[in-house]
């Protein structure tokens, strides 16, 4: 780091994003916004929440995102996060489609979902994105449709379009990646789980398998550029479903307190994560309700643990 | 408790007779295969029913098992904070091949922890009942009990194997009444209560097998592995006709009065070993029913073998895990909890024969119970042969009284030098001057069992227990003292005729050698094995 600093490199990672620079553009360098008040033409170009994503789920594309899946974006996560896969025989059971809900750190947590995630459901996998943040302009939709098969999901209004969507592709049998909490997390705690997830798995009857991130906020968190080579764990939950009469809201919050006992789980052990589930002692995933330097302070060293896997002895003839 | 995942119900065993249309017929063969033309018209093969469905919703049986036992109070009821736990579970030699993820040992610890957790436990040991076997590895418990046990309680100590030669871990619980002492594992004994966790492969597991023998030590298993006992057993497989298992249940009873309260909790995978699909998939069909896709499978496969190295093709078999689904779930008292078990192994494993044979022929596959990420030494191979596959029948032996049986198996001179140390002794000292089961335990049984070394190593490193091939050796015993010969199809001549019996290059040439035995034109039975069968002769 301290090189970095000598060689004056460290001013590159306070640029902006490309894609912020991109955004940053005026007309004529990008298209004219439409006036308030005045009926778009026919051959618009939809972009946000109208955006079709259907190209991006039909054979040639799902080929080449397999193929990048597979190839660059792997090597990519196992270069830069190291993950620990943690729980894949929760899923074990797990028949049909079905939607992981994960908490959010960081713009990696998607690729290292879509390379944690085991087939059947990886390659068949459609990833809830901010309708306004990734669906933004033409360019930036395509890419996330066709590189993470993203759809977008309104997180600004009501809608129902981005549900209605949502939920045929599920019945279509695709399984679908949403992060709850609607947004990355900006100081390394969770939000509250909104209630899109448990909607979709009461109206469409299919289970949710909750999942735990940790350490992708020290990779690349919220507001940086570039990003530091870290380690990273992932740990999947025993797939539930709502109860008979279970609202979306009361699932939603079940959602959240697997997903916490999943991280309480990583940072200590599973027994003991399960005596505080079962005591309803197991800390929030949304940290104290205090200052912002406390919060801060209450995060405390959430390095990883020293691996505890070591090969087997003797290794055998 | 059934699946509704296969589109038909899976067929039952059968017993196939031998005429000319009849293929080849596939023997195991270590790590490999062969395929055999039996003589038609006086030859049958025995195959094992299809995999029975498996459970639709496994964790939620185990759930229902262990809220509503048998004979026993629900499993939280018995929970309580303060108390003293011990969870105890079969070791690596069950199942076999060993399971893919999640082994059945996880789920179900997994529940019984969650419980545990739940009631504010703290005190909780999880112990491998290995008796004398070698202990199990880090990576080994971590898959039989899955990461999250293995994290949780590996570094904090509360995770280990049983210990039989640790004087201050044992407890003497007493004695039965025929004199046979009772031993335990001090922590079991001294828990409010023991829980075992049990996965029943063959009809001969669990019970009071699983806590009597499983968390005993050697001056309690002499009483029931010994020659007269297994020379008793009618066989060894049928609980009621076994006299290992009559004295595990009296030393059961010494538990009952004076051991820690057990909860058994007993499981039964099926028969599916190799796959329904895959590359394995054609050694659990039937021959005629090989599909292109399977003979070149089977072909590719063979011809892979032929071209790896010894080392590498015991790796690529050693890296096989079985996707067996779990069949039934039981908890509860341990007697009432067995009888059901047993039936539900049955269900999978019995086949009907009429009559029994001059001839019976098998072939041993890579892997038996004592040799899993290890060396199939030729002790073993006698063991897999004479102990397991020739007792697996019901009512009297599948051959004859002075008949023949014919193993295929390369039978190689090769061992473990960390798993089986004492096994090379045996092998050149012991079996050099005698094979005869009695006067082998007369004269040297002893002296291994209490051999220092062997003694350390068993703690210290990795090794079975001095005494345990002798073991193995009396598992035979009752096969050696029925049969008239014992023929072994293209192993390693020397190794095999150290073990007493004759090596043959051919079935053929087998078949020849056994009709100087039992006549000529001699009827032969296929037992066609793994996957299990269970012949129920009449």
């Amino acid at each position: 780091m301290s090189l970095v600093r000598d060689l004056g490199l460290d001013r590159w990672r306070k640029l902006p994003s490309p894609a912020r620079r991109l955004r940053a553009l005026s007309f004529p360098l990008r298209a004219p916004t439409v006036p308030a008040g005045v009926a778009p033409g026919p051959d618009r170009r939809r972009t946000g929440a109208d955006y079709d994503t259907a190209w991006a789920r039909r054979w040639p594309a799902r080929m080449a995102r397999a193929a990048l899946v597979e190839g660059p974006m792997r090597l990519g996560v196992e270069a830069l996060a190291s993950p620990r896969r943690q729980g894949l025989d929760r899923l074990s059971d797990l028949d049909g489609p079905a939607i992981f809900a994960a908490n959010h750190h960081s713009h990696i947590d998607t690729p290292l979902l879509l390379t944690s995630i085991p087939d059947p459901w990886r390659h068949k996998m459609a990833v809830g994105a901010a309708a306004d943040y990734f669906f933004g302009t033409h360019l930036t939709a395509a890419v996330s449709a066709l590189v993470i098969g993203a759809f977008p999901i309104e997180r600004t209004r009501v809608g129902r379009r981005s549900a209605d969507l949502a939920a045929g592709l599920i019945e279509d049998g695709w399984s679908l990646l949403i992060y709850p909490e609607g947004g990355r997390s900006p100081d390394g705690w969770g939000h509250q789980f909104r209630g899109g997830a448990a909607y979709l798995a009461r109206r469409c009857g299919v289970p949710v398998a909750p999942v735990h991130i940790e350490g992708t906020g020290r990779i690349l968190r919220k507001g940086r550029n570039l990003p530091q080579p870290s380690v990273a764990s992932i740990t999947f939950g025993r797939p539930i479903s709502p109860g008979d009469g279970e609202s979306a809201a009361r699932f939603a919050a079940r959602i959240e307190a697997v997903v916490a006992s999943l991280a309480d789980e990583t940072r200590t052990d599973w027994y003991s994560a399960r005596r505080r589930a079962h005591a309803s002692a197991t800390p929030a995933l949304t940290g104290p309700r205090t200052g912002a330097w406390r919060r801060t302070w209450a995060l405390g060293d959430r390095s990883r643990r020293p691996a505890s896997r070591r090969q087997g002895w003797p290794p055998g003839f | 408790m059934a699946s509704d995942r296969r589109p038909r119900p899976p067929r039952p065993g059968l017993v196939l007779d031998v005429d000319r249309s009849t293929p080849p017929v596939l023997f195991h063969h270590g790590e490999g295969f062969r395929l055999h033309r039996l003589p038609p018209g006086r030859s049958r093969v025995i195959y094992p029913a299809e995999p029975l469905p498996g459970l639709a919703d496994p964790d939620g049986a185990i759930t229902e098992a262990l809220l509503n036992p048998i004979g026993e109070d629900p499993l939280p009821s018995l929970l309580r904070p303060g108390m003293k736990l011990t969870i105890a579970f079969d070791d690596l030699s069950l199942p076999l091949p060993p399971m893919r993820r999640p082994d059945v040992r996880q789920r179900v610890i997994e529940q019984v922890l969650d419980m545990a957790a739940a009631a504010g436990v703290d005190d909780v040991h999880l112990i491998a009942a290995l008796a004398l076997h070698r202990r199990m590895t880090d990576d080994e418990l971590r898959h039989a009990l899955g990461d999250r046990v293995f994290d949780a309680f590996s570094p904090i100590g509360a995770l280990y194997n049983h210990d039989a030669e640790d004087p201050d871990q044992m407890v003497e619980l007493g004695r039965t009444d025929q004199d046979e002492l009772v031993t335990m594992n001090r922590r079991a004994a001294e828990s409010d209560l023991l829980v075992y966790v049990n996965i029943n492969l063959v009809a001969m597991d669990g019970g009071w097998k699983s806590t009597a023998t499983g968390l005993a030590d050697y001056r309690a298993l002499r009483h029931h592995h010994n020659v007269a006992t297994m020379v008793n057993s009618r066989s060894f497989m049928d609980r009621h006709r076994s006299e290992l298992h009559h004295s595990n249940w009296r030393q059961g009873a010494v538990i009952r009065r004076h051991g820690p309260r057990v909860f058994q909790i007993e499981t039964t995978v099926n028969n599916n070993t190799f796959g329904r699909t895959g590359p394995l998939a054609a050694l659990q069909k039937r021959e005629w029913e090989w599909s292109a896709r399977d003979r070149a499978s089977f072909v590719a496969m063979q011809a892979g073998l032929k071209a790896m190295p010894a080392a590498a093709r015991r790796r690529a078999f050693g890296s096989w895990l079985a996707p067996y689904e779990l069949t039934s779930v039981q908890a509860g008292e341990v007697e009432a909890v067995h009888e059901r078990t047993t039936d539900n192994v049955l269900a999978q494993h019995l086949v009907p024969v009429e009559g029994q044979t001059d001839v019976l022929t098998m072939g041993l596959p890579y892997i038996c119970p004592y040799n899993v990420n290890s060396v199939m030494n030729p002790i073993l191979v006698m063991c897999l042969g004479l102990g397991y596959f020739f007792n697996l029948y019901r009512g009297r032996p599948l051959v004859r009284e002075g008949g023949v049986v014919i193993m295929s198996h390369p039978t190689a001179w090769e061992f473990h030098p960390v798993h089986h140390p004492s096994y090379i002794d045996f092998f050149e000292q012991v079996l050099a001057s005698t094979t005869d089961p009695a006067e082998i335990e007369a004269k040297y049984e002893e002296q291994f069992a209490t051999d220092e070394w062997y003694i350390h190593l068993y703690r210290t490193s990795h090794a079975y227990h001095g005494v345990h091939p002798f073991y193995m050796w009396y598992w035979g015993a009752h096969a050696l003292q029925w049969l008239g010969r014992v023929i072994v199809v293209g192993g390693e001549p020397r190794a095999v005729r150290r073990l007493g019996f004759q090596p043959a290059s051919t079935l053929d040439d087998a078949l020849e050698m056994a009709a100087d035995v039992v006549g000529p034109s001699p009827t032969v039975t296929h037992l066609h094995n793994p996957p299990i069968v269970m012949a129920d002769v009449t």
